[in-house]
Formats: C-alpha cells, sequence, structure tokens
C-alpha cells in the first residue's frame, strides 16, 4: 500500500480525459489534439453515430419489405354507367419524390427505396465498418499495447482524422441533396448517367475518394508504429494478436487503397467530362471498371474482419485466462489472409468476365478457406479448459464465432461456380456478407468496445444490462438474416421493394428480426452513456489481462506510462504470470489462477 | 512524414538544425529519421499503385486498340517530351545533391539547390500546359466525348487522348505537389533548420520527387516514342 502511495506521489499526471480549461479551450483542444487516445475516442464517437444513421436506413429497409410494393390497377362501372380505371399503389412505405415529381408514382417509391438502401450501404462500409476498429480501438490501444507513448506520427494521425471527417462531410452533403441511388459499388454505366443533372453522386464518390487518403495515412502509421516503436524487449513475436491483426490490416489498407483512389479518380472524370474510359459507347470498357473496384473492394472486406480476429483472440485468451492457442499459427494466419485476399477479387465478375478465369479465380478463392478455419481452430482449443468467465465480451467473441463460421462457410457456395449460378445476385449474398461483416466485425467491435471501455473511460458498466442487450443482438441478427439464407435460395433477388406472396412470411420475420436487433443496440447505448454518467470508477486491471494496456491507469495519463515498460513476459503467459494490478475481488475468477510462478 | 521539433537547447547561439531534438515519442533521432523514411517508402508504395492502374488502363487499351494509340502518339512532340524529361532528370539530380549539401552544411548551396529543383518542377508545368497540352486541346484533341479533332486515325482515338490526358494530367499533379513541398522545404531551409544532423525532411521530399520522376521515365516512352 505505501508503494502505491509513493508511486502516486511521485506522479502528478492526470489522465487523458482531465480538463484544463473552459468548454471551448477543451473542443479545441481536442480538434487539434495530436494524442491517438484523444483521436481513438472521436473516432469512435464518429463511428457510432454514423452506425446510428446506417443503422436507421436498415430499419427503413427492413420496414418497407413489410409488404410487397404492389400497384394494383381496378376497372369499373361506375353509376353513369362509364369505365372507370383507378390505379393504387399499396405496401409502400416510404415515397419522397425529388421535385417536379408526384408521390403517386411507383416509380419514385422505388427510387427511394434504392436510395435507402445505399445510403445504408455506404455509410456502414465506408464509414463505419472499415474505419470502426482500427481507427478507433486500434488508434487508442495499439501504441500502448506496444509499449510507444504515442504512434509513429501524431500529426499525421491528426489529419487523417480531418480527412476522414472531410470525407464524411461530403458523402452527408450527397445525402442530404437527395442520396444517390447506384449501390455502394458504383457500377458504370450506370453510376456515370444516373441523375446526370445532379452534382450527388460526384459528391458520393468523392466522399470515398477522400475516406480513402484517411484509411492509407492510418494503415502507414500504424505500419511504422509496430516497427519502430516497440518497448524494449518485445520481439515480433510478444506483440498481442491484436497488434498483428491490425498490421496486416494495415498492409492490405496501404496496399490496396490506392487503387481504389485512382478508380474513383476516373470514374468522376468520367461522370463529368465523359472521358469514356468506362464507356463502351466511346470505345472504354465498364468491365474494367468492375476489375479496379474489387481489386480494391476484395481485399477491404479483409481490412473489415482482420481487426475483428485480432480482438476476438484477445477477448478469448483474456476473459478465458488461458495462453492462446496456436499464437504463431494465428498470427501468420493474418498474414496469410492478407496476402490471398489480393488475388482473389474476380470472383465478384462470375457474370462478366471469361469462363476460364471465372474458375481460377473460384479456385483461388477457396484459399481464403484455409487461413480462416487456422483461426477459428486455434481459438476454440483456446476455450479448451479455460477458465472461462461468461460477460459481456466473451459473449461477444462466442458470438462472433458462431456468426463468424456460418457466414465464412455459406462463402463456399458463392464460390463455387455451379451453385453461384444460383445463388449470386440473391438474399442468400446478402445474409452470407451480414454474417461476415456484421456478425463478424460489428460483434467484434461491440464487444472490444464493452471490454476496453473501463479502460478508455475509466468506468463499469452494469454488467446484467449490457449482456441482456447482448443477447438480444444475437437473437435479432439470426431472427433477422438467417432467415434471408432461406429467401435467397428459393429465388427472393436482392435490392427489390417488391416480391411475390410466397417470401412474405420470411420477409416479415426478417423485419421483425431488425427491430430485435435494433432493441438490443439501444439497451447496449443505454449501458454505456449510463456508465459514462453513474458507472463505478474501473480499476486498472478489471479482467485481469496480461497485455500492456492492463498495466497502465484507467483511463491512462496522457503519456501512457510513467516510466518506458520493459518487456518480461508474453501476452498470453497466464500459466505462469500473475496480471499487473490484479485483484481477484475485482473479477472473482471460477477457479483460482495457479500464481508459483515457474522461473 | 512529420518532423516534429520539441525542446530546444538552451545555446541560443548554435544553428537552429543543431537544437532541433527528435519528437518526445521516439527514444532517438536516428529512430525518427528511420520511422519518417520506412513512412515515405510506404507512402511512395502507395503512389507506385495509384499509378498501376492507370498503367493497366494504358496496357488494356492498348491491346484493345493498337491503331488509335499507333495514331494518336504520333501528335505528341517527342522533342518536348525528351525536353521535359531532361528537366526532371536535372532536377532529381540537384534535390539528390541538396541532401549532400545539407550533410556537408553547405548552407547557401543547399538554398540554390532547392530553389533550382522547385524551378525545375515549374518549368516542367509551364512546357506540358504552354507548349502540349494547350495546342493540342485547342486543336480539338481532347479525351472522350470532347474530343473534337476533324481527322482521327481511327474511331476510337479519343481513348488514347483520354488515356494520355489521366496519366499525365495525375503525373503533372504530383509535379505540382513536389514543387510546393520543396519550396517549404526551401522555406525551412532559409530559417536554418537543415545541417548534418538534421535533414529527414529533405531527405523524404528528395524520396518523392525520384518517384515523380521515376513515374516520367516510364510515362514518357510508353506515350511518346512507342509507335
Ligand atoms: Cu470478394
Amino acid at each position: 500500500m505505501s508503494h502505491e502511495a509513493a508511486h502516486d506521489a511521485h506522479h502528478h499526471e492526470g489522465s487523458y480525459l482531465t480538463r484544463t480549461g473552459s468548454f471551448w479551450t477543451t473542443v479545441i483542444q481536442w480538434g487539434f489534439t495530436k494524442d491517438h487516445k484523444k483521436l481513438g475516442v472521436m473516432y469512435l464517437t464518429a463511428v457510432l453515430i454514423l452506425f446510428f444513421v446506417g443503422g436507421m436506413a436498415a430499419l427503413m429497409v427492413r420496414a418497407e419489405l413489410w409488404s410487397p410494393v404492389r400497384q394494383i390497377t381496378t376497372t369499373s362501372v361506375n353509376d353513369a354507367g362509364e369505365t372507370v380505371t383507378t390505379t393504387e399503389i399499396k405496401g409502400q412505405m416510404f415515397n419522397f419524390p425529388k421535385a417536379g415529381e408526384t408521390a403517386t408514382s411507383l416509380n419514385t417509391g422505388n427510387e427511394t427505396y434504392n436510395r435507402i438502401f445505399t445510403l445504408h450501404g455506404a455509410v456502414m462500409v465506408f464509414m463505419v465498418i472499415i474505419p470502426s476498429i482500427p481507427a478507433a480501438l486500434g488508434n487508442f490501444f495499439l501504441p500502448i499495447m506496444l509499449g510507444a507513448k504515442d504512434v509513429a506520427f501524431p500529426r499525421l494521425n491528426l489529419l487523417s482524422w480531418w480527412i476522414y471527417v472531410f470525407g464524411s462531410i461530403f458523402a452527408i452533403a450527397s445525402v442530404i441533396a437527395g442520396g444517390v441511388d447506384t449501390g455502394w459499388t458504383f457500377y458504370t454505366p450506370y453510376s456515370t448517367t444516373t441523375d446526370a443533372d445532379h452534382w450527388r453522386v460526384v459528391f458520393m464518390i468523392m466522399g470515398a475518394f477522400i475516406l480513402g487518403f484517411s484509411s492509407i495515412l492510418t494503415g502507414l502509421n500504424f505500419i511504422v508504429t509496430v516497427h519502430k516503436l516497440r518497448a524494449p524487449g518485445m520481439g515480433w513475436f510478444d506483440m498481442p494478436l491484436f497488434v498483428w491483426a491490425i498490421y496486416a490490416t494495415a498492409i492490405i489498407q496501404v496496399l490496396a487503397t490506392p487503387v481504389i483512389g485512382v478508380t474513383l479518380l476516373l470514374l468522376v472524370l468520367e461522370r463529368l467530362f465523359h472521358i469514356g474510359i468506362f464507356d463502351p459507347r466511346l470505345g472504354g470498357d465498364p468491365v474494367l471498371f468492375q476489375h479496379f473496384f474489387w481489386f480494391y473492394s476484395h481485399p477491404v472486406v479483409y481490412v473489415m474482419i482482420l481487426p475483428g480476429m485480432g480482438i476476438v483472440s484477445e477477448l478469448l485468451a483474456v476473459h478465458a485466462h488461458k495462453r492462446i492457442f496456436g499464437y504463431k499459427a494465428i498470427a501468420f494466419a493474418s498474414l496469410g489472409i492478407a496476402g490471398v485476399s489480393f488475388i482473389v477479387w474476380g470472383h465478384h465478375l462470375f457474370a462478366a468476365e471469361s469462363e476460364l478465369a471465372a474458375t481460377v479465380f473460384s479456385a483461388l478463392t477457396f484459399l481464403v478457406a484455409i487461413p480462416t478455419a487456422i483461426k477459428v481452430f486455434n481459438w476454440i482449443a483456446t476455450l479448451y479448459k479455460g477458465s472461462i468467465v461468461l460477460n459481456t465480451p466473451m459473449f461477444y467473441a462466442l458470438a462472433f464465432l458462431f456468426l463468424f463460421s456460418i457466414g465464412g462457410l455459406t462463402g463456399l457456395p458463392l464460390a463455387t461456380l455451379a451453385t453461384d449460378m444460383h445463388l449470386h445476385d440473391s438474399y442468400f449474398v446478402v445474409a452470407h456478407f451480414h454474417y461476415v461483416m456484421m456478425g463478424g466485425t460489428i460483434i467484434a467491435f461491440v464487444g472490444g468496445i464493452f471490454h476496453w471501455w473501463p479502460k478508455m473511460f475509466g468506468r463499469l458498466y452494469n454488467e446484467r444490462w449490457a449482456l441482456t442487450g447482448a443477447v438480444l443482438v444475437f437473437i435479432g441478427f439470426n431472427v433477422t438474416f438467417f432467415t434471408q439464407f432461406f429467401l435467397g435460395t428459393q429465388g427472393m433477388p436482392r435490392r427489390y421493394a417488391s416480391y411475390v406472396d410466397e417470401f412474405l412470411t420470411l420477409h416479415r420475420i426478417s423485419t421483425v428480426g431488425s427491430w430485435i436487433l435494433a432493441l438490443g443496440f439501444f439497451i447496449e447505448a443505454a449501458v454505456l452513456i449510463y456508465s459514462l454518467v453513474a458507472g463505478r470508477k474501473a480499476p486498472p486491471n478489471p479482467w485481469g489481462g496480461l497485455t500492456l494496456e492492463w498495466e497502465v491507469e484507467s483511463p491512462p495519463i496522457e503519456h501512457n506510462f510513467h516510466h518506458e515498460p520493459l518487456i518480461k513476459h508474453g501476452p498470453y503467459d497466464y500459466d505462469d504470470v500473475v496480471p499487473p494490478h490484479w485483484d481477484p475481488k475485482d473479477y472473482p475468477l471460477p477457479e483460482p489462477l495457479p500464481t508459483g510462478a515457474r522461473h | 512524414m512529420s518532423t516534429e521539433s520539441h525542446g530546444i537547447a538552451t545555446d541560443a547561439s548554435a544553428p537552429l538544425w543543431s537544437r532541433l531534438k527528435h519528437a518526445h515519442h521516439f527514444r532517438s533521432k536516428e529512430e525518427e529519421f528511420d520511422a519518417c523514411k520506412i513512412g515515405m517508402w510506404l507512402f511512395l508504395t502507395t503512389e507506385v499503385l495509384l499509378f498501376s492502374g492507370l498503367f493497366c488502363a494504358y496496357a488494356i487499351f492498348r491491346a484493345m486498340y493498337p491503331e488509335a494509340f499507333r495514331g494518336g502518339s504520333h501528335h505528341l512532340d517527342w522533342l518536348w517530351g525528351s525536353i521535359n524529361t531532361g528537366v526532371l532528370l536535372i532536377s532529381s539530380f540537384t534535390i539528390a545533391w541538396s541532401i549532400r549539401c545539407a550533410q556537408m552544411n553547405q548552407q547557401a548551396l543547399l538554398k540554390f539547390n532547392l530553389a533550382f529543383t522547385a524551378f525545375c518542377g515549374l518549368l516542367f508545368t509551364g512546357i506540358k500546359f504552354g507548349l502540349e497540352y494547350g495546342p493540342k486541346w485547342a486543336a480539338g484533341k481532347r479525351p472522350g466525348s470532347l474530343y473534337d479533332y476533324p481527322n482521327p486515325s481511327t474511331p476510337n482515338e479519343p481513348v488514347w487522348w483520354s488515356v494520355y490526358y489521366a496519366a499525365t494530367g495525375t503525373h503533372l499533379l504530383h509535379v505540382l505537389i513536389g514543387t510546393a513541398v520543396i519550396l517549404i522545404m526551401l522555406a525551412r531551409a532559409q530559417k536554418g533548420m537543415y545541417g548534418p544532423k538534421h535533414y529527414t525532411g529533405i531527405e523524404i521530399a528528395g524520396l518523392y520527387w525520384h518517384l515523380v520522376d521515376l513515374i516520367w521515365i516510364f510515362l514518357f516512352p510508353l506515350l511518346y516514342l512507342i509507335h
């Protein structure tokens, strides 16, 4: 105890959250901060707000699908003996006509639907999922986990943040101006001709282009940080697996994003000046756009999932108090996935490319399953004989294992040419990528938030309510999306507001699922906000973790560490190391850890 | 990349470069220098990949419309292309020399070399706009649907011009950014920020400039010389 007191007396540095001035001074300090923790918190806030926006759009899509949209024309004879034809539209929820149009047209309603799902897709992909884990949690924890005071280039980090804000403003301006109906993939020639008299499509494309720069600079910063700023004694294989995952992600961000950059640039030129590179009427090639687009956008799927896998590795090890099984296998699988991700883009073009190319890309795509399965098996082996604590973060980690496995396995029939003939562009695809992107990345992201929340804000949350919300999210998610596998195999195509009556029940189950899902997320949001307002103060190491972030205070001080840390044990040596600041009272385990150190 | 200047030493009479310390989160100046160089090399990789998209488009359309590319490239003046190549090669030499000047603490020559490099960047831009883009645009040799030249070699010649303008335009943008960066280096050199132990800024600006040069070395023969 006296040691603690002496320690405290030595250092009067406050936490990074300590306010040093008036409200506006604080706002300005945050806006120009080079502190990776503050930048991480700002990214987290922005991502969560945009997640709410994208989620609302998703609820609108599901609401529209409650009933199929039908235009019914009835002919009747009135009292005067004249034949009267009446047309009425049934089952339509949303119809926002543009200036000069009437809301009675079926077309304006369908277009509204197109705009809503494009809003959902573009916001969720470009502004939520891609920056979620790397930019928010990665920014906050990567330097601390390495034992560094900051990322390698703090000013560049600030620049990335403002580029992200700037890009999001472009995208939001596009939405306010009426939104785009191209889908998030911006396929030509549709994206170069639709809304020809308006700037909003250009705004959206420019938004995605600018966000790409933010992603490149963040990735570059992280790579250099990992190479140069590891604490003394930390070799490559002493790094936490979250760091490995972020590192692999950063490599993809740096190598793939420039290609989408030049693609979107050409697309804007195509739209504004009709340069004809993607326009067959001028000798161009629209399939070239698809190749360019997916050369980036397939690897970016792993920008989305790899950090999620990193979080799950942490959650499973910490909350099972178990040395991670197959550390090197998991680390190298991350790099393997990053490598394979660059040679499989053609599986998005099965319908547009030659049969030979389709066969080759199909075969290559199966390779992705190998490193992915290596990870899943190692995670399950980690749980074996662990002291598993079924708290909120652990529940999310287990949910990830379950949902991501379904997402991964349903990718196989889509990679197989024969079955893909039947399944492509159907709800099966929609269900598949929601299981991967949401069941994978978002679930891991939320799990990571609950895992690191006490560290980031120094507050504990209500475990029971958090777990209730998590269970509702899990149930709601499966009700919403598992039904869509059936819809897809039965032939429901994606991106339509209308459907035949046979699909009614399944669509309604899916819509009800979306409400359960939303309820779950609202509970989680309430739990987190309440913890900020009235949560108990968090100890430095509430879960008994061994990685460096649990050695610093909750919340961390401005420069993270009082002294430069020296690494003496691996990140998962639960067999023979007592966790720092460990007080089993904070987190009672079913079985006490063996405390006798072996060396 | 950021070269931060934290905590200036007390001896105010010493030149500025000798008083600059490394940023607080690095352990040493060498570590900071290495980090900045790795960062710049990574950034250059992204630039190469950005241009690889354009080279890819070039290859594909060349394979699709060989006559359009043959006919189109005849309209380019290899003389101005060669002169511009020379301008960039010389400027690559002077920027490399300016790093040497910083290492040897030759302040006047350092500033001259930086200024000369920036001048070369502007000269390249002037030739490109005034003698190449300008007359060609006026004659109707424009990209895609803007094409308005009375006798194209083949109906697909507009695609050639699209590739030409997209590739050289993106390169020209990089020349301008590079020139701006070098001018910033010049302003900093004026303050005495660069010397034997502190030349990270010039080193990484130089790396960028070499890349701009290198990409032109590929663009020039592909567009001007191969018929
Ligand atoms: Cu893919």
